[in-house]
């Protein structure tokens, strides 16, 4: 499952309809990101620009490629756009396997890929005014770990 | 064919895309930037370090030497910031 979206969404629920959904998996990894502001340097927001039909397809290409890499019964990728606040849901990976290795990889590869390989960016909202967020390069050695 | 701008390339270009009609002689994805730049100063500044840059022909990425016979939508994406 590949979702794009404006909406909030409860990651709960997500959670229990997709580990639901497969009897033959034994192993469940999620990962959710989350809006953060820090005392030092707080935010309002952060806005989430997208690319929405390329970002649908790249992610299904991120996963199906992480399926097929690490064996796994099934992976989905629930992305939010849109304007977000500190507390609220960006974006959650879920993977099924048979066994957690298999489970811990394919999310982990998963959140390494879609930091620089799906088209979303993001802006923060401060008292100062919008600033966009920069590329981090630690998101592209992360990422080019998995090449091969 | 329509050629898309994203987040801080939209800003400085103060649009989100342009209709362009490019020349024969205009065969890839990397032909076409050359030929975009050199019509828009801002463009081309804002482009200084192409490598930073990926590029989309009709909704999927691919290499800058993907030619653009047939595309309908181009898309330039400064470095992506997901997750």
């Amino acid at each position: 499952m590949i979702r794009v979206t404006q909406e909030t969404f409860d990651p709960g629920a997500e959670f229990n309809a997709f580990q639901a959904a497969h009897t033959e998996a034994g192993a469940m990894v999620s990962f959710t990101g989350i809006v953060r502001s820090s005392r030092h340097d707080p935010i309002s927001a952060l806005i989430l620009e997208c690319y929405p039909e390329l970002a649908e397809n790249e992610l299904a290409a991120i996963r199906d490629d992480a399926i097929a890499r690490f064996s796994l019964i099934d992976a989905a990728i629930v992305h939010r756009h849109g304007r977000l606040v500190p507390g609220e849901t960006i974006m959650m990976v879920m993977t099924l396997a048979p066994h957690r290795q298999a489970a811990f990889d394919g999310a982990q590869f998963l959140m390494d890929y879609l930091k620089t390989g799906a088209p979303f960016w993001k802006q923060e909202e401060t008292a100062a005014g919008l600033r966009w967020v920069e590329a981090r390069p630690e998101d592209d050695d992360a990422r080019a770990r998995w090449a091969r | 064919m329509k050629v898309l701008y994203f987040a801080w390339l939209r800003e400085r270009l103060n649009r989100p895309s342009d209709e362009v009609s490019p020349p024969p002689e205009v065969v890839t994805l990397a032909d076409l930037v050359t030929w975009l730049r050199a019509r828009d100063e801002i463009l081309d500044h804002a482009m200084e370090n192409p490598a930073i840059f990926k590029l989309s022909r009709d909704a999927r990425i691919v290499p800058w030497d993907t030619p653009i016979a047939g595309a309908r939508e181009i898309a330039i994406l400064p470095p992506m910031t997901g997750g």
